[in-house]
């Protein structure tokens, strides 16, 4: 749904998107204290990420994927791996060694595509999140035979800057998320992003044309994969520090398709917004019940609580804005940019005799 | 498992397995149910099972008798299936299945974390009165409780067939599943039908829910049986109740043998993901399961 | 009308962007001389039977198609005549029988081919990709076409810049053709009816078939529209020298149009010929008027 083109015609497209890289570089780090940056913007931009490779597979090429969480499993003990076991290898290789490895891992249970439509491929991305669970909580190798199963990321460092401390991984996850964003921002309209939305419109039409409906499917989940394995490698390396297998389980993968749900599907900028929405509301859910209830509000209720808000806030969605909150936000946006403008011609009519 | 088979073992774990098997089938077909008229793919199946355990065990907790406490969760089982089918459903109406299918999501959130807020998040043991002890079968041991499981859930069985076999509203139900669009023709009115279904549906997951919730405890958990019933609704097909009830059997009797006889190879814990290696490997022999209606591509 | 076509802006037969001047492709229709009798067949299917589970749709179909003609299938609905471009498009196989496509046999047409083969076709119910603008559906069908390498299309250099340039040049002269020019970069799902079965024409036309099938193309179209849609059919025809297979209930329409008709009654060939020797053809009139099917549109004899 395109925008009214009354509030946005008269400013570049990618005006936006700069003034709000030159705020994440050039103003952020400047404020707020680590809180911000450790509770709330480097979850915020990792989920955002994962987010934005979900969204490549499920709302423009139409494959749900119900194991996004196993895939940000293999991105962070495939950095943790590569980075401990080939010495002297760059943070940036591992983490892309690890996305590559993500990727094959997607490849491997998007085979099924092939012949699976709709449920079928979401039960046998589900297969894969039990099954990478199994594999890295079962096999000591992976976490490096930590007793506790947990593993320790490496310090961030790369060609000589260190990037320590709340800001310095936050500055390290907002570079790696703004790059991948930006590539996918480019694929959605090259014709490898336009045959993605092909298959996921018309499937039949799009063979019919010549589309390599296979090979698409397969892209698209290896892309995917692979920022989503990114992802988890920045989970480890720039948000946790410390990773567990349990961390990245089913309730994870859940987290990050609500999370495009309420953003909105088949929109990058979506993916940024539900993030934004799904770290901020828990936050906002506890000050609230806090003040509301007092000391029974306590983590168990908040837990609960938060289960019923997502849930309801999703249904809510599907109901009433099934484009997301981008659609919402353009909706809005479109509306004071009408309201501004009409109030300035007629400020206008009224100057002019 | 040295150079002799041990034949009684294995038919042992094998029976074990397909008694286990026939409980998977119980919540599949809750969720057969469901899909069948009106083509909602219901993740919310596995609350549905923790929420109906949770109010019978909190019930009987607070001193209800076993009829009551079941009498009253029966009417509470309706009423969510009442609200579902008109706070949620009816206004995602004809809209895709993937929408559906995420409103259910979102939908076993609600239920999960409203029966936790409600009841609480303890582990509550569930007594049925069932004495766990094993019988000997013909020179096998066989775990009562299973069979008495089984057993229930085979009279469910029966008493669903029987129900939409001879009813009015049965014989309804199965036309809307066979045909929206005649049954809408004819007049039946469609929303009292998936009314009826969620309500018949949320009776299943009452009797899985005692049943479960007797065996594994009643806690946040139980609400992951959905995650068992997916692999045993894709061999049998989503819309087919022999089908799951087959299924059930297979996966039960597959993922015990395997436990038992494959698992100390790997290191066990396999039972999370075995059962979906076996439903994959068939999907891709036969993608439209067992007994599911094969679906030719009109355009 | 079609002067008209021809006269519009962007549609230019000479000079380029020029769909005619494109580069000829291993089975590209343009260079086939019309009006030259007997044209070459492009498709022949001989003694085809398609049955679905018992359920015969077609039995024992001949039937061949010449470069450069109009050639239509008529036949009162269930007669087997989607069936037939479902077939010749390799969404069904037959049971028996065989295909030849550009002398090439072949037991199922290769869908993910087809349009290699240099066959399109349009479905009878809208198969556009409605998340897409309407340029962009029909630069898809241009993708056959590209070799750009991902990372081309992602610097947009080399082979990707040129290739796009080809598609835009290729969807813009057919917007302009089948007047889309207003809603060029509207997205396909959000246009009315008629229109939605003209981008699909453009798309079907965008890797210049030698062929062209189309499923009712004019179904629920209103009078003019018709017309439009039959000028454009003619100028395809005369312009791109494709051979049409069409499938259409409006019987008038199909007679003005044709050079070649052929009848199908209950999944067999009845009738097959000119429009005056089948307007005369006594089966043809039995299978119409004598006995009406039950799910016949008689309506649609004129």
């Amino acid at each position: 749904m395109s925008a009214p083109s009354l509030s946005k015609s008269n400013l570049p497209r990618w005006l936006a998107p700069l003034i709000l890289l030159g705020i994440a570089y050039g103003v952020v780090p400047f404020a707020g204290g680590s809180y911000l940056f450790e509770a709330i913007l480097t979850p915020f931009l990792i989920l955002s990420l994962a987010g934005v490779g979900l969204n490549l597979l499920t709302g423009y090429a139409g494959q749900l994927s119900l194991g996004s969480a196993a895939f940000m499993a293999v991105g962070a003990f495939g950095a943790f791996n590569f980075n401990l076991r080939i010495q002297g290898l760059p943070i940036p290789v591992s983490i892309v060694l690890a996305g590559v490895s993500a990727a094959l891992l997607g490849v491997a249970f998007g085979l099924p595509s092939l012949r699976l439509k709709g449920f079928y491929l979401a039960i046998s991305t589900l297969a894969a999140q039990f099954f990478v669970q199994w594999v890295l909580t079962k096999f000591g190798w992976f976490s490096n035979n930590s007793p506790s199963g947990v593993i320790d990321a490496p310090a961030l460092q790369v060609l000589g800057i260190h990037f320590d401390g709340p800001v310095g991984r936050y500055l390290f996850a907002l570079t790696v998320v703004v790059v991948l964003t930006a590539l996918v921002a480019r694929l959605v309209k090259t014709r490898t992003g336009h045959q993605f939305i092909a298959v996921r419109d018309h499937e039949l039409a799009a063979r019919v044309i010549g589309v390599p409906v296979f090979r698409t499917k397969l892209l698209a989940a290896a892309i995917s994969s692979f920022i989503i394995g990114v992802a988890g490698a920045l989970w480890a390396f720039a948000y946790l520090r410390t990773v567990e297998v349990a961390g990245f389980n089913l309730d994870r993968s859940f987290q990050i398709v609500f999370l495009i749900i309420i953003g909105g599907l088949a929109s990058i900028r979506g993916a940024f917004f539900g993030a934004a929405l799904i770290v901020v509301f828990p936050l906002l859910l506890s000050r609230l019940g806090a003040f509301l209830l007092g000391g029974v509000f306590n983590s168990g209720v908040l837990e609960m609580s938060q289960h019923i808000f997502l849930g309801a806030l999703i249904i809510a969605f599907l109901i009433a804005e099934p484009k997301g909150l981008v659609a919402l936000w353009d909706r809005l946006t479109a509306r004071a940019a009408a309201l501004f403008l009409s109030q300035t011609r007629k400020a206008n009519t009224d100057i002019v005799p | 498992m040295d150079n002799a088979f041990d034949w009684t073992f294995f038919s042992e774990v094998l029976v074990g397995g397909l008694l286990a098997g026939v409980m998977y089938s119980l919540v599949a077909i809750g969720f057969v149910l469901i899909y069948k008229t009106s083509g909602v793919f219901n993740f919310a199946q596995g609350s549905m099972v923790l929420f109906a355990a949770l109010t019978f065990v909190s019930l009987t907790e607070r001193g209800l008798s076993f009829g009551a406490a079941l009498a009253v969760t029966a009417a509470a089982m309706a009423v969510l299936g009442i609200v579902v089918e008109n706070a949620v459903l009816r206004p995602l109406v004809n809209r895709p299945p993937v929408t559906l299918f995420m409103a259910t999501l979102g939908l076993s959130y609600i239920i999960e974390g409203g029966a936790q807020l409600l009841w609480g998040a303890q582990v509550h043991a569930l007594e049925l009165g069932i004495q766990d002890t094993p019988l000997e079968v013909s020179g096998m041991l066989i775990s009562k409780f299973d069979l008495i499981a089984a057993g229930i859930s085979a009279g469910m069985v029966a008493v669903l067939s029987l129900f939409f076999r001879y009813t009015r509203t049965g014989l309804a139900f199965r036309a809307v599943a066979d045909d929206t669009f005649a049954a809408l023709a004819v007049g039946l009115r469609l929303p009292r039908i998936r009314t009826a279904v969620w309500i018949a549906a949320g009776l299943v997951s009452l009797v899985a829910g005692l049943l479960w919730g007797s065996r594994l405890g009643v806690q946040f958990s139980l609400s992951l049986v959905v995650l068992k019933a997916l692999p045993v609704l894709v061999l049998g097909g989503f819309d087919s109740v022999p089908g799951v009830i087959v299924g059930g059997l297979l996966i039960g009797a597959f993922e015990k043998l395997a436990e038992v006889y494959l698992g100390p190879y790997v290191g066990g814990g396999i039972e999370g993901w075995f059962a979906y290696a076996i439903a994959l490997l068939f999907l891709l022999i036969r993608p439209a399961g067992l007994f599911g209606g094969r679906t030719l591509e009109r355009v | 009308m079609t002067e008209e076509i021809l006269s519009a802006p962007g549609f230019r037969v000479h000079g380029t962007p020029n769909i005619l001047e494109a580069p000829p492709k291993a089975i590209s229709a343009s260079a086939i001389p019309l009006r030259t009798s007997p044209r070459p067949e492009i498709l022949r299917l001989e003694e085809i039977t398609l049955s679905f589970s018992g359920v015969i749709a077609l039995k024992d179909v001949s039937l061949d198609i010449r470069r450069g003609e109009i050639r239509s299938i008529i036949g009162p609905n269930g007669a087997g005549k989607s069936s037939l471009i479902n077939l010749i498009s390799g969404i069904y196989r037959p049971s028996r029988g065989r295909i030849y496509l550009n002398g090439r046999k072949f037991r199922r047409v290769p869908t993910h081919r087809l349009a290699r083969l240099g066959v399109a076709r349009t479905f009878q119910n809208l198969a556009l990709f409605g998340g897409l603008s309407v340029l962009d559906n029909i630069k898809l069908a241009r993708g056959i076409h590209r070799r750009a390498t991902l990372v081309e299309e992602l610097s947009g250099l080399g082979r990707a810049r040129r290739e796009e340039a080809d598609a835009l040049a290729r969807a813009g002269s057919l917007i302009d053709f089948l007047g889309l020019g207003s809603v060029r970069d509207r997205l396909a799902g959000s246009l009315p009816y008629g229109m939605q079965k003209r981008v699909e024409l453009a798309r079907a036309l965008a890797a210049e078939p030698a062929m062209l099938l189309l499923d009712e193309p004019m179904a629920g179209m209103t009078p003019a529209d018709k017309q439009t849609m039959a000028e454009s059919i003619r100028t395809i025809r005369a312009e791109f020298g494709t051979a049409v297979v069409l499938i259409e209930h409006d019987i008038g329409m199909v007679m003005e149009l044709s050079d070649r008709i052929a009848v199908l009654d209950y999944g067999r060939k009845i009738a097959d010929g000119t429009p005056a020797e089948i307007r005369t053809d006594p089966r043809v009139i039995e299978a119409y008027t004598g006995v009406v099917h039950e799910e016949s549109e008689p309506e649609d004899l004129r």
